[in-house]
């Protein structure tokens, strides 16, 4: 191994123009982006799911605090939930004042997310149009706007006439069903590659010692002193946890698994405000780009972005049943293209490639549930339903110092589990039921 | 397609019903804490196992039912019988 194209001491390969022309030159292979390790008896902290929210979590424990004892298990493999499932929108035009400035600061990190873990994570700040094709969820796009506005986030509403301009593909005439009245117009939103934003995390935590554990599914959390049975429940503390491949003993378990998230906290004695719902997306055959930004219909309950490749990936709302079976249905697909064909008539050749879903955690206010939960040392960072992708950055520099310093972020506060205790509901509905 | 068996019409398709979510014992009204009825209407178990759980047979007979499925295969047991009232035991 040369030296070229290495980081300082330990850890991947540094990915740049130079690496990149000296490793095609000399034909040398890339070395795996994080390296395997056995799995130790005890750990300073064990994060469960390695999806893009474990991983995010363990490496702002790691920068940012310092904490690199800290193991991510997965059941599965890295990104093999949600992770690697979305359509990979991000945007901050929510709706509570609370969301607003929680979701802005996660964009914040992704602007700067190439950068800091050193991955082209493709994020294109494209814009984001949400259409309304009535006068109640144009009062709801207004509404938006201002909060928006209020904090800082680049929000407006549009008439057809611009959006026309922003997005030519788009039936914005009298002549449709559901003609569209206007659109909330957030230029700050976008797509970013979602598989870079889970490989760059896992690399980033594992070049400063954080260790991943594929294929280690965790049986049960190891609790004493608790109200509940073998001292789970409120009142008590994490001892440790059981894997498929034995006991580790930590003092700090952080339940990330998101579809999963209730049985994970139920092995806790933690009972969460959440139902489990699969979401189906679709992609067609790539062509020419011709679609500028990212286009949301509530009323019409679809949502489409076009790739750089050309694919258009077409999404909707969560299935209504809740289960944790991953099957896509024909309903989802005929409806889909139904709708899409009455906003982008002119797509009605195109061919649908693939379709595919993935398991949402969804709460009743569509916001998340993060932080201490009464069981000293178990921590959760669940609840993120259809828009979770967008959230990782945040949640993970949060949630880092949640268990860093013991104490609850004040970005954070609101999504407290109690919440559904004190009924202080953080309602985003209006804003993340159909865009994700 | 997910194929619900209502009680009075059949097996349905899962579109042609509203499904109720997860039946769970509803707190006496008299006695509860505000508290103890916040659990009831937000929290759930959301196992992945059998469930116990309500549906709406919306397009069919408009009627309420109970039923068990496995979240984890979508299947169904025990064909529930006329007269299974919305709402679990107590
Ligand atoms: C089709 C679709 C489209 C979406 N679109 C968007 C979007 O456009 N924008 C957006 O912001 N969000 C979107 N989302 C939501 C987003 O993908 C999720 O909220 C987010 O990825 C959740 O990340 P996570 O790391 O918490 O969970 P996941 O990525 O689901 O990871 C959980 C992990 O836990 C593991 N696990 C489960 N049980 C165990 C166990 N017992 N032991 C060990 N490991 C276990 C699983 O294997 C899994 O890898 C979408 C979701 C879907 C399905
Ligand atoms: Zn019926």
């Amino acid at each position: 191994m040369g030296s070229l194209g290495r980081r300082l001491g330990r850890g991947p390969a540094k990915y740049s123009a130079a690496a990149l022309v000296w490793r095609g030159l000399r034909g040398g292979q890339w070395p795996r982006i994080w390296r395997d390790a056995e799995l130790k008896r005890s750990y300073d902290a064990v994060i469960v799911g390695g999806g893009v929210h474990g991983l995010a979590t363990a490496y702002y424990l790691a920068r940012n605090h310092g904490i690199k004892d800290v193991a991510v298990l997965d059941k599965a493999y890295l990104g093999s939930g949600a992770s690697g499932r979305n359509t990979a929108i991000v945007r901050a035009n929510y709706l509570t004042p609370e969301g607003v400035a929680f979701y802005d600061r996660s964009l914040q990190l992704y602007n700067t997310m190439a950068t800091d873990l050193n991955i082209n994570v493709m994020f294109s700040e494209r814009g984001h149009l949400t259409l309304a094709h009535n006068d109640s969820s144009l009062r709801t796009m207004h509404w938006r706007a201002e909060v928006n506005k209020l904090q800082g986030v680049d929000s407006s509403v549009i008439g057809p006439d611009e959006i026309k301009k922003v997005a030519p593909s788009l039936d914005t005439s009298s002549h449709p069903r559901y003609p569209i009245l206007g659109a909330l117009y957030h230029p700050p939103g976008g797509i970013v590659r979602h598989d870079a934003v889970v490989w760059g995390y896992a690399r980033a935590a594992d070049c400063m010692g954080v260790e991943m554990h594929q294929k280690t599914e965790v049986l049960d959390i190891l609790c004493e002193g608790g109200d509940g049975t073998d001292g789970k429940g409120p009142g008590g503390r994490v001892v440790g946890v059981r894997t498929s491949r034995g006991d580790i003993s930590t003092p700090v378990v952080v339940n990330c698994t998101a579809g999963w998230a209730s049985l994970i906290s139920a092995m806790a004695g933690v009972r969460l405000p959440i139902t489990t719902h699969p979401l189906q997306a679709a992609v067609t055959e790539p062509v020419k780009v011709f679609l500028p930004t990212v286009v949301v219909s509530g009323s019409l309950h679809v949502y489409i972005s076009q790739t750089d490749r050309g694919e258009l990936v077409f999404g909707a709302a969560v299935d209504p049943v809740a289960t944790y079976s991953i099957r896509g249905s024909l309903e989802f697909t005929e409806e889909l293209a139904g709708h899409v064909l009455e906003l982008m008539p002119g797509v009605s050749r195109m061919r649908l490639l693939r379709q595919w879903s993935g398991l949402c955690d969804m709460t009743p206010d569509y916001s998340p549930v993060m932080g201490f939960t009464g069981v000293d040392g178990f921590l959760v960072d669940v609840g993120w339903g259809t828009y979770g992708f967008k959230a990782a950055p945040v949640s993970g520099e949060q949630m880092a110092e949640a268990v860093a310093t013991g104490r609850t972020p004040e970005l954070i506060a609101p999504f407290a589990l109690s919440r559904f205790d004190t009924g202080e509901l953080v309602g985003e509905k209006g804003a993340a039921a159909v865009g994700h | 397609m997910l194929l619900v068996p209502c009680p009075y019409c059949g097996p349905r398709n899962s579109v042609d019903l509203r499904y109720g979510g997860e039946s769970q014992p509803r707190p006496d009204p008299a006695t509860a804490t505000p508290e103890q009825w916040r659990g009831y209407l937000y929290r759930r178990d959301n196992p992945a196992d059998w469930l116990r759980e309500n549906w709406y047979c919306r397009s069919g007979c408009r009627r309420w039912f109970t039923v068990e499925r496995n979240t984890a295969t979508n299947e169904f047991r025990h064909p529930p019988m006329p007269g299974d009232k919305r709402g679990g035991k107590a």
